[in-house]
């Protein structure tokens, strides 16, 4: 019997300068001038979101100070972000792309690999690309920049290969022009450090990466080593996964970076209990409970630290939580700078109404008291507000406490694997 | 002339299926206008507004008139404060 086996055709969509467009469509009269969405000064979130092609040309650069990008270009228009609006355009062209197929997964608002290979009927995937990329200009009124290729990373690559509003094919014959030529890092999961190391061993371009000796890359890396040499070969076979508004919950976090500088332990106490909160109610509300503690800290000098910590038992306690994550604080801290932004979040996480074993060194009896005390203040919360009943300690600063994470938390960031 | 984005005030019907068939738009108080006939409906941005949503090409009075629903609410391009339906 003979086999055929069917190339995929993957495309990857990425809306161009998302936020900056959007803005643009909805404010005509600034169309025509350099335009980026900042955070808000007051509240330190004052960086830069996202710009348009006209303020690209200053240099200008995602993630840089609001006055650092006013001093580069002193016309530029800076509007403060309305993530309802993106999300509402991101639900849009979901649903243009859920027109040509099922299988469709989002990488953040942006961005989206689409499989296409059952789609024949509608062309192949350079006709498809072009249709969608019509599409979203006719009926979102932005534009878009398609890669397609027959895995999910070349098609990545493809969509960040020519922007704005272009389309690039990268195949079996022309994947070593395009691709190989490349800088490692534009591949994904190429951070700063992983270049640095590559950098170090001589390899700068994709290409120098794929004609590496796998067990070369194995023994530095690890099995991210594998995971490298088979991307750069254009061997990654990630399927793109089905379209389910729910996608399944990995972890479940909260972070703020704090109005102030944070000094001294009481203060982390603060911000740490009322994001402690906000991801046990969210945890309580979905139905998890989760075992692994994360703490991420970032000092005024934007150094930035991850500790994490295995529980004995499944919990969505908000003390045990609140507990668990100060706990992991105060033994990796040692305030050598004061602090500028701190994120909990929860992670290993199983059903709620997973049977539990408890063990006996622990008191279970006022575990279940403490339940019942979080349905209590989640039952005020839910009829009165997030403020309506909050440890003292938060009233001891409230210019600190006086943030509602769970409500103001909108934009959740997403892993390839 | 300038074009800028305005809200209207809407009569629809809500058909029992579900769908949606714009019945008569309210440019400013007081002037009321028919909408003869819905000739093409589909989703849309305007550029010149500044909105995207499902766009109602409509007849009002002989002319050809577009009119968006952008979530709940029904935009317009007008032109330049002054009323062009007629």
């Amino acid at each position: 019997m003979e086999v055929v086996i069917i190339e995929r055709v993957i495309l990857h969509s990425d809306c161009n300068s998302f936020y900056a467009s959007v803005e643009c469509l909805h404010h005509p009269e600034i169309r025509n001038k350099p335009v980026a969405v900042g955070g808000d000064v007051e509240q330190r979130h004052g960086i830069i979101l996202a710009k348009n092609q006209l303020a690209k040309k200053y240099n200008i650069k995602t993630g840089e100070a609001l006055w650092q990008a006013k001093r580069k270009c002193p016309e530029l228009v800076i509007l403060p972000p309305n993530y309802h609006l993106y999300m509402r355009f991101s639900k849009l062209a979901r649903q243009i792309y859920l027109d040509y197929t099922d299988q469709v997964e989002p990488f953040g608002l942006d961005e989206c690999w689409l499989d296409v290979t059952g789609s024949a009927v509608r062309g192949d995937g350079l006709t498809i690309a072009k249709e969608i990329s019509a599409r979203i200009k006719y009926e979102l009124g932005i534009t878009v920049s398609i890669g397609v290729s027959w895995n999910k990373i070349f098609a990545k690559l493809g969509s960040d290969y020519k922007k704005p509003d272009a389309i690039t094919e990268i195949t079996r014959q022309n994947f070593k022009e395009i691709v190989w030529p490349l800088p490692a890092g534009d591949l994904l999961y190429v951070g700063y450090s992983t270049q640095r190391r590559l950098n170090s061993m001589g390899i700068h371009t994709v290409g120098q990466l794929a004609n590496m000796p796998q067990n070369i890359l194995h023994s530095n890396f690890g099995k991210w080593g594998d995971i490298l040499f088979c991307f750069a070969n254009g061997m990654d076979t990630t399927p793109v996964a089905k379209f389910d508004n729910s996608p399944t919950v990995k972890s479940i976090g909260n972070s703020t970076t704090a109005p102030r500088d944070l000094l001294n332990d009481e203060d982390v106490k603060i911000v740490l209990l009322v994001l402690a909160d906000s991801v046990a109610r969210r945890l309580r509300e979905q139905g998890f409970k989760g075992r692994t503690v994360c703490i991420s800290v970032r000092d005024n000098d934007l150094f930035c630290f991850t500790r994490q910590h295995t529980m004995k038992q499944y919990t969505n306690i908000t003390s045990e939580i609140a507990k668990s994550g100060l706990q992991l604080f105060y033994k990796h801290y040692r305030w050598n700078k004061p602090i500028r932004s701190i994120g909990i979040s929860v992670t290993d996480l199983v059903s709620d109404c997973v049977p539990a074993q408890t063990d006996l060194y622990c008191d279970e009896r006022s575990r279940e008291r403490k339940e019942r005390l979080d349905a209590a203040t989640d039952w005020l919360k839910s009829r009165f507000g997030t403020y309506a009943v909050q440890p003292a300690v938060l009233l001891a600063d409230r210019r600190l406490s006086g943030f509602d994470p769970k409500k103001d938390h909108t934009i959740h960031p997403v892993g390839y694997f | 002339m300038p074009v800028y984005k305005k809200y209207v005030d809407m009569i629809v019907q809500y058909t029992e299926d579900g769908k949606i068939i714009p019945l008569a738009v309210r440019w400013a108080p007081g002037e009321i206008f028919e909408i003869d006939r819905v000739t093409d409906i589909r989703p849309c941005a305007s550029l010149k507004a500044g909105g995207a949503g499902i766009r109602y090409t409509c007849e009002i009075k002989g002319r050809e008139k577009y009119i968006w629903l952008e979530e709940s609410r029904w935009f317009v391009e007008a032109k330049d404060h002054t009323i062009n339906a007629g």
